[in-house]
């Protein structure tokens, strides 16, 4: 969160919806510990990271989601060679990220 | 100029910039998903999980964990119940930054203070020579002090745990001893000195004739970092800095991943 305060601020200030994602566990290997975080705002910018770069991509999808619907949501990314296109984690770990409106 | 409709985030944000620790604790499952209590040390918490009683335990809980500077997930009874599971709470901690004491004004230092900068350390230099002691030379650390270090250890010593470092780049015996074993007297979790092996052996002996004893030794990482073949004060930064994490996480060994196996992200 430490490194997406001035990337929220600004937008705030310019009005702009936000929802953030933030890793809250972990199971097996994982780069990035509970409490890694990232924001997109409504125009689809994108601060901070909650992997490697693995599934920050789906991450963006579904905050767009939470933005449009204020909707809060726990997701779950797991290992990705049992499908090979699916989004997922190359490591083997599992991260459960929870993402909500920047309204609180 | 904060965001009226953002008040909880607003104070974590002030508390985070100003290395204040706050810890921010959200309901993730259960009724009122989404809810938060913002706590900290000293002031009353903010916000609410949902029920007074579960609000109290979490409060009591956060606390505990933001010591650490742990995060992860509780589960309570609505009313904060132990062993039930109707509310799952994220507990987020931001402890203050750990602190890097470095003694000595040397090229050495400013290299690494940078990289220490980069790893999120609160950054103090040390030295009693006021013409080396400079903010000008040292622009990267958060607090340049003329003083001599035991002077200094005397002062903030009990500030010192277990995440922080000390790092003593002088090597001097005049200015080294009295730093070292003010140092020992703290809680500090690593303390490296700088020196070849010459110097090292010299100031073992002076060290031992100041009453250091063999736990005392066992504590100090002299001569300081890994053996990287570091020649660079900037090479010499990383090789200290990584001595550091190894020490934190356990991993004695500076071997290339290439000739190790085992997960490359310990838990």
């Amino acid at each position: 969160m430490r490194e997406l305060l001035n990337d929220l601020d600004r937008w705030q200030k310019k009005g702009k919806k936000i929802a953030v994602a933030r890793v809250i566990d972990l199971e097996g290997s994982g780069p990035r510990l509970p409490g890694a975080a990232m924001a997109v705002n409504e125009d689809g910018e994108v601060v901070g990271s909650v992997s490697g770069g693995c599934v920050e991509g789906a991450v963006v999808v579904e905050a767009l989601e939470v933005i449009e619907t204020g909707e809060r949501r726990t997701v779950t990314f797991g290992y990705s060679d049992d499908e090979a296109f699916a989004v997922g984690l190359t490591c083997g770990g599992t991260i459960h990220l929870f993402l909500e409106p920047l309204d609180w | 100029m904060s965001d009226e409709s953002t008040p909880l985030y607003n104070v974590l944000a002030a508390a985070i910039r100003a290395e204040e620790p706050v810890a921010l604790a959200t309901v993730i499952e259960g009724p009122n998903t989404g809810a938060k209590l913002l706590v900290t040390p000293d002031d009353d918490s903010m916000g609410t999980l949902g029920t007074a009683g579960l609000d109290r335990v979490v409060e009591r809980d956060v606390l505990g964990e933001l010591a650490s500077g742990r995060s992860g997930i509780r589960h309570y009874g609505e009313n904060g119940e132990a062993r039930e599971e109707a509310v799952s709470v994220f507990i987020e901690s931001f402890a203050a930054p750990p602190q890097m004491l470095i003694f000595g004004a040397v090229d050495f230092t400013a290299a690494l203070g940078r990289v220490a900068k980069i790893l999120g350390y609160r950054v103090t230099v040390c030295d009693a020579r006021p013409i080396f002691a400079t903010k000008q030379r040292f622009p990267m650390a958060d607090q340049v002090v003329v003083d001599w270090p035991n002077r200094l250890l005397e002062d903030v010593g009990e500030s010192l745990g277990p995440r922080d470092a000390v790092c003593v780049l002088t090597h001097d015996n005049k200015f080294d001893v009295p730093a070292i074993t003010h140092a020992l007297d703290t809680e500090v979790g690593y303390i490296g000195v700088m020196g070849s092996r010459k110097t090292h052996d010299n100031r073992s002996k002076r060290l031992r004739e100041a009453g250091v004893d063999d736990a005392g030794f066992e504590r100090l990482r002299s001569p300081i970092g890994l053996d990287l073949g570091a020649r660079t004060p900037e090479e010499t930064a990383i090789s200290i800095c990584a001595e550091i994490i190894a020490l934190r996480t356990g991993r004695t060994a500076p071997r290339p991943l290439r000739d190790t196996d085992g997960a490359i992200h310990q838990e």
